[in-house]
Parts: C-alpha cells; structure tokens; sequence
C-alpha cells in the first residue's frame, strides 16, 4: 500500500495548466523517479506536495486518508519534506541551528535547549555517517556536506515521505556515492523517497519506480527493471512537432559570425560555431549547461578566459556590452523584467538607451530623434500604449516584452540572441513570437535561440548546438534533427 | 509615474505656498518679495548641494561626504587667502572646485573600482575629510579680518536685484537640468539607478556613471565650501556639520526616490526650499530651536512615508494591467 498517493492532480495557473489530472503513488522503502524536460510540472508538483500551491482539482492520500495542505507546515506535519536543489540554509548559524530551525526543543522554561540541540543534531549526523561537528557554522562547509545539513534537517522532523529536487545537480562522483548510501540508508528506514533527476544514468542507479511527466501530465509510469532507456526518451519528448512550427523557409546565406574555442574559467569551455546570414541557431541543453554565461559572454557581460570572435571576418574585441552592441550583436535576456526595462522611465528612453548614440548630436540628446525611433518600432511591433512618455511600468506584461524587442531591434543588430524568447507567456503570443523570429531571420538577421523548449527547438532551429556540462555536446544539421538525439546528447546518455 | 512627479513638483509648490501665506499671518512681512529673495538667497547652498545629492541618488547610491568636503574646502580656500591676499578669486573659486572634484573622485573611485557599498564609503570619507579639515587648520579659525575684502563680498554683490550667491545657484539649477535631461550623461544615470542590470544589457557602464555623479557631487560641494565660508566669514574645522543629512532630506522631499532611477530637478530645488522656508519661519514665529529639529523630521519622515505610498501606487497599476491582461487571454 502507498504512503502517498495523488490522484487527478490538476494545477491551473492564468492561462496555464501547469499540472493536468497527474496521478502518482509512492510506496514505503522505494525510490520513485521523477523524469522531465524543464517546465514539464515537476516542481509545480514539488509544491502541491510540500504545502506550498493548492491544487484545483484532485485529492492527496496519505496512509489511504484524504488530506490537504493547508500551508507549508502542515505537509511537515503530515510528514512531507523537500531537499531542494539550492538548499535553503543559513550561512551564519551553526549546524544544529539550522538542522533544528523552527522546531528547536525547549526547556521547561521555554528557552532554546541548546544541550538538546547539538546532541540531536549529531545524532542525526551520525545517522548519515558524517561526522561533521554540529557546531560548526554552514560557512565552512563544503556543498556536499551542505546538502548532508540539508538531509540531516529532513529527517529532523521525522519524515516519512523525502522529495529530493536535483540532489545531484552540483555534487562530484565520490559525493554522489556517499548520498546514494545514504538514499539507500533511508530506503531501509521504509521512507518513501521522490527522486528527481534529469540524469538518467543516476536515476537506474537508485530508483525502482519512474514517473514521467510531459507537457504537465504523467505520461507513463512503471518499474525501471523492464523499462528500457529508450522508451523513458521517448516518453519524455514523444510528440510530433512539424506541425506546430511551421518554419518560414530563409534562403541562408554567407557566415557572418564565428566563435573559435571560446572557454571561461568556469561556466564553458572550448566552444565553436559559425553562424550565417538568415539563419537561426539553435542552443539546446538542460539548465545549468552554460548556455546563458555562453551568451552572456558573447555579449560582453562576462569575459571569456580565452578564444575568438570574428563578425563579418573583421576580429571582435569585445570588453563590454557597449562594445557588442556597436559590433551589432544584442542579446534579449531571459527575464524581461530583470534585465530588460528601468520601469520608472518613459517608453521611447527605455527604447533609444542602447542607441543613444545614434539618436544624439554632438553629445547632447536629442528627444525628437528618440521619440522618431521609438515610434518607428512602437508600430512595426504594434505597442498599445496611451503615449510614448508614459513609464514603460505602466504597460502590460505583454507590451513591456514589446518595448524591449524594439530597443533592441532599433540598434539595428546582425546578430541577435534571444535567450528564452517565449518563457512565460501563454500559447497564443508565443506563435507571434516565433512568426516574428521568422521575420528578423528572413530580414538576414542571425539569430541564436537558447531555448529549453525542445518543440521551439526543433521548430524553429535551422541548425541546433547542445550543451551540456559546459562543453558543446553536439551539433545537428536540421536534417538530421530529432527529439531522442538531443535530449541524448543533452543528458549524455549515449 | 512622470505625471505623478509632476503632481509632486505642484503639490510642493503649493505647500510651500500655503506656509508662506500661513507664516505671514504670524509675521508681518514674511510674503514680501524681499524677505522670500533673503530666503531664496539662504537657501541656495542647500540647493546646490541637493543638486549633487541628487545627481548620486538617482544612481542607486548616496554621499555622506558633502558636508565635510566642503568644511575642508571653505577650510582649505579660506587659509590660501588668508595666506596670499593677492590671488584672483577666480582662481580660488577654480580651486574649490577642483579639491571637490578630487575629494568627489576618491568616493567615486572607492564605490567603482572596489564596489564598496556608497554609504560606507562616505560615511568613512566624511569623518577623513572633516580629519583633513582639522590637520590642515590645527584646529584654529579663519576670521574675517583675515579674508580679504574681495574673498568676502563677491557673492553678496547684488545683480538685478539678486546676490550673486543666488544667481550662482539659479545657474547651478539650469545646468543640472540640462546635464541630466539632455546628456548622455544623465539619461546613463537614471538608467543605472531605475534597473542597473538592464542599464549594463544596454550598454551603460554603471561604475563609470557613478564615478561622474560623485565627481559631480564633489565639485559642487567644493563650491558650496567657498561660498558658506565667505556668506558666514569665518571658516573652522565643524562648519555645516550634519549639513549633508539636509541634502538627503531636501532629495528625499522633493521626490526623488532613494531607491534610484526616479526624481527631477525641479523637485530636488522645491524640497530644498520647503526645508529653507521652514528653518526661516520657525524662529521668525518664535518657535524653539529643539523643537525646529523635530519639525524638520517629522517633515522628513512624512515625505518618505508619502513617496513609498506613491511608488507602490504605480506597482499595483502594473499588476492591475497583467491582471486585466491575464484575463483577457
């Protein structure tokens, strides 16, 4: 019988149904693998499970009982608890304090015990066949042991149902072993463990059961033992795309761009394309595989440790991103509202900022000039907004994703990187997006796509280059493009 | 959010307004254009340094160090002239400035290079430059007998029936206004402090643009060194002392946002001026000076209480729209 059982989970956001009538059960000493493509429902379903979003529609069973969580504390009550992929600790306190945070035992008069406190805490650190010093502050430690605090604070309020987010994400070989002992440890305990994973290698290594969700429903589920790796892809991304994307055809003509072993010290390393007028280029990985520190860099936001960039076969010596963008290369950043707007100022400065030098006379600005940009583009984009002086954080969501399309487009750019073009935005304006990325791309623009969509991917992209860990893992002509051999080469699961 | 800052820049000037009015029921004389030119005229250092406050704050950062740069350069132009009577003022004017700037520079330097938060580089530079002020002068004073005539009347010389002190800040004003509505300068500024991660995507180098707003800052406040010790004739190491807090105040009334990115010119001068015809009226009407302090901060608080409500005004507009948006999709 399982511990946890979900049934017709539905979680339905303004113009979203992240999570669509999802049914899952986890059974006690079993690890249950949770596998998807980014943005297919797993951490919405994280949050159900941990209190933190109520769902619309279903119910949640523990031991058979029909149970809701009310608030956070409650699914801790019920025995729910998460390891998330960046642990949420405090640098400043102690072990113990932050293991026993919130529910720290109390003496007779209601003062912190503290002799209770460390002697648990290395109770539970013991447990984990660490012998980290519950004294110590978490500023010392290294991530690993960061994430065994993590682990140790789990089980400090007694769970029985352990969700771990990416455990993995940011541990070596030799720690990932020493959790896995410690899953296994926790497997004979009788919890029931969710396990998420994008590593599939991993994921037979420890789980007996998988779950795997796509576009916000459990699209199969069963015993690993008889499900081959193949099948788990196919699950994964199974879904014809051609139709939904349908490409505008750009006759592609001569390179325009090159990047030769382009490294950082730490994000990539050893990166190179080419990119030609009128082509759009795909950049497909999972998160964390250095593909917006790559594009960041080209960008001049960062700097690289060492390699080449080469426009038009005249050597780039970018420092900054003033540099790039009088190169004519700009980069449209993922969160919109981040790096994109200052809201307090009026649309048409917002637009002309990147081409304030265009727009200027002898150094003085000149408002006409800017107000004629903004104008320009205001209407090839068709921006609805009562007037081009009014504060651009007075425009809805929509229209401020305009304005930054055209302060971008107004520097009149040969190259072009959108990173996450449609993320966060409802189906509808996401085909005027991809119509519009056609338009640029058959104006000659370049045009580099990051995207973690493997639909857009594969619909839009002439050419794809994934990434994974860093390092270029391969490169897809269009013809020779298919769902399984990215998600292959992105996971390294060859 | 741009007619709301002008709603404030009226609203200032009518509140300014009704005190006078309210004032000269108390004190016979107060609304006569001579007695506001008086109060304009004691105002100006206060708007001239606001000015640069401005000019710093509007790039997400704030100087403490105003007021003792221009203890050190009122202290530092005074003994030159007291030492040679025979230099051109304009030379020690260009002076003044110049140590500014340099003083400025540091600040701008510490807060580019280093990254070292704005406020605790000032609040450092403040208590070096009032030391500087005191290691110069070994504590002593510069009285008037020892400054010469020149040093002395210049700024009070009347033109078209204003003190040159006075004109000197009418310029100030128009050349903020034109550097930052109509320089490149000045849009970077607002850029840098409105959202600094999409200035940088647009090509601005945010250090850069605070190095000049201190730099900018600076000089002012050099200026401000020459003319508070020749309108007050003596200079010594505490003069102005916790002047800079009026500056922040005079900013913080007159609209622009602590937070950076949001403020005009227009508003930084009206707050500067709310605060000089309060200092002015209050004595005038008898009321104490322990208790002008705490006028001048409840003042204080109230316009921060007011721009926080104001600023939140605008980020339900934005969610309202994405609401109705939402919906409409």
């Amino acid at each position: 019988m399982p511990i946890l059982e979900m049934r017709g989970i539905s979680q339905i956001f303004p113009g979203v149904k992240a999570l669509d009538g999802v049914s899952i059960r986890l059974y006690p000493g079993q690890v249950t693998a949770l596998i998807g493509e980014n943005g297919a429902g797993k951490s919405t379903l994280v949050k159900i499970l941990t209190g933190i979003y109520r769902p619309n529609e279903g119910e949640i069973l523990i031991d058979g009982v029909p149970t809701t969580f009310a608030s956070a504390q409650a699914a801790i009550d019920a025995g729910v608890t998460a390891i998330h992929q960046e642990t949420v600790l405090f640098d400043e306190l102690s072990v113990a304090e932050n293991i026993f945070l919130g529910h720290a035992p109390r003496t007779r008069f209601g003062t912190i015990d503290w002799r209770r406190i460390n002697s648990g805490a290395k109770a539970l650190m013991l447990q984990l066949e660490s012998e980290i010093d519950p004294t110590i502050r978490l500023r010392d430690l290294s991530i690993a042991q960061r994430h065994l605090v993590a682990i140790a604070r789990a089980l400090s309020v007694e769970a029985r149902i352990v969700i771990m987010d990416e455990p993995t994400a940011a541990l070596s070989r030799k720690e990932i072993d020493d959790l896995f002992r410690i899953v296994e440890n926790l497997k004979r305990q009788g919890k029931a463990i969710l396990f998420i994973s994008h590593k599939f290698d991993e994921v037979y290594e420890i789980a007996e059961n998988f779950v795997v969700f796509r576009d916000g429903r459990a699209v199969g589920q069963g015993r690993l033992k008889q499900t081959p790796q193949d099948e788990i892809v196919r699950l994964m991304v199974g879904r014809d795309v051609k139709d939904v994307f349908p490409k505008v055809e750009v006759a592609i003509g001569a390179p325009v761009f090159r990047v030769e072993s382009y490294c950082h010290p730490t994000e990539f390393r050893d990166i190179s394309f080419e990119l030609r007028r009128g082509e759009i280029l795909g950049l497909y990985g999972l998160i964390g595989a250095g593909r917006s520190e790559l594009c960041q860099s080209l960008f001049g936001v960062t700097r690289p440790s060492s390699g080449r960039l080469v426009l038009e076969g005249k050597p780039l010596d970018i420092r900054s991103s003033g540099d790039a963008i009088r190169a004519g290369i700009v980069y449209v950043p993922e969160e919109r509202g981040r790096h994109g707007l200052a809201l307090p100022m009026p649309i048409f400065q917002n637009m002309s900022l990147p081409s304030l030098g265009k727009t200027s006379r002898s150094g003085f600005l000149k408002a006409a000039n800017e107000l004629a940009l903004a104008r320009k583009y205001a209407e090839r984009l068709d921006l609805r907004a009562a007037a081009l002086s009014v504060p651009v954080g007075t425009l809805s969501g929509g229209n401020q994703q305009k304005v930054v399309i055209g302060k971008w487009l107004a520097t009149q750019p040969k190259v072009i990187i959108l990173d996450e073009p449609t993320k966060g935005i409802d189906i509808g304006s996401k085909a005027a997006v991809h119509a519009f990325i056609g338009e640029l791309a058959a104006e000659g623009l370049s045009i580099i796509m990051v995207s973690s969509e493997l639909p857009e991917i594969l619909g839009m992209s002439d050419r794809v280059m994934v990434m994974r860990e860093g390092l270029a893992a391969g490169v897809f002509e269009r013809e020779a493009l298919s769902a399984e051999a990215l998600v292959r080469a992105a996971t390294g699961n060859q | 959010m741009n007619r709301l800052l002008k709603n404030r820049e009226i609203l200032l000037t009518v509140i300014i307004a009704l005190m006078i009015a309210g004032f000269s029921t108390r004190a016979q004389g107060f609304a006569a254009p001579g007695n506001l030119a008086n109060i304009f005229n004691d105002t100006s250092i206060l708007i001239i340094l606001a000015l640069g406050q401005m000019t710093v704050i509007l790039t997400k950062s704030i100087d403490l160090s105003v007021a003792a740069n221009l203890a050190f350069t009122g202290m530092a132009v005074a003994m030159t002239n007291a030492a040679y009577p025979d230099l051109p003022l304009a030379l020690l004017i260009v002076m003044a400035i110049g140590i500014g700037a340099f003083l400025g520079a540091i600040n701008g330097y510490l807060v580019w290079a280093l990254r070292i938060p704005p406020i605790v580089v000032t609040l450092g530079t403040l208590t070096i430059y009032r030391g500087m002020a005191f290691v110069l002068s070994g504590g002593g004073w510069v009285n008037a007998h020892q400054m010469g005539p020149t040093f002395l009347n210049v700024p009070r010389l009347p033109v078209l029936g204003l003190p040159i002190l006075s004109w000197i800040a009418i310029l100030i004003v128009l050349g903020a206004w034109f550097v930052l509505t109509r320089l490149p300068f000045g849009r970077a500024a607002y850029a840098s402090g409105g959202n600094p991660t999409a200035a940088i995507y647009a090509g601005i180098d945010i250090g850069w643009t605070k190095f000049i707003a201190f730099v900018v800052s600076g000089a002012l406040a050099g200026l401000s060194g020459y003319l508070w010790v020749s309108r007050y004739a003596v200079a010594y190491v505490d003069i102005a002392a916790g002047f800079e807090l009026d500056t922040v105040a005079a900013c913080v009334i007159g609209g622009i946002s602590i937070a950076g990115g949001i403020g005009s010119v227009g508003g930084a001068v009206l707050g500067a001026l709310f605060l000089g015809v309060i200092k002015n009226a209050l004595p005038v009407i008898g009321i104490s000076p322990f208790a002008q302090m705490a006028i001048s901060g409840i003042v204080i608080v109230l316009a921060v209480v007011f721009n926080a409500r104001a600023e939140r005004k605008a980020g339900r507009i934005i969610l309202r729209d994405r609401g109705a948006k939402e919906v409409s999709a």
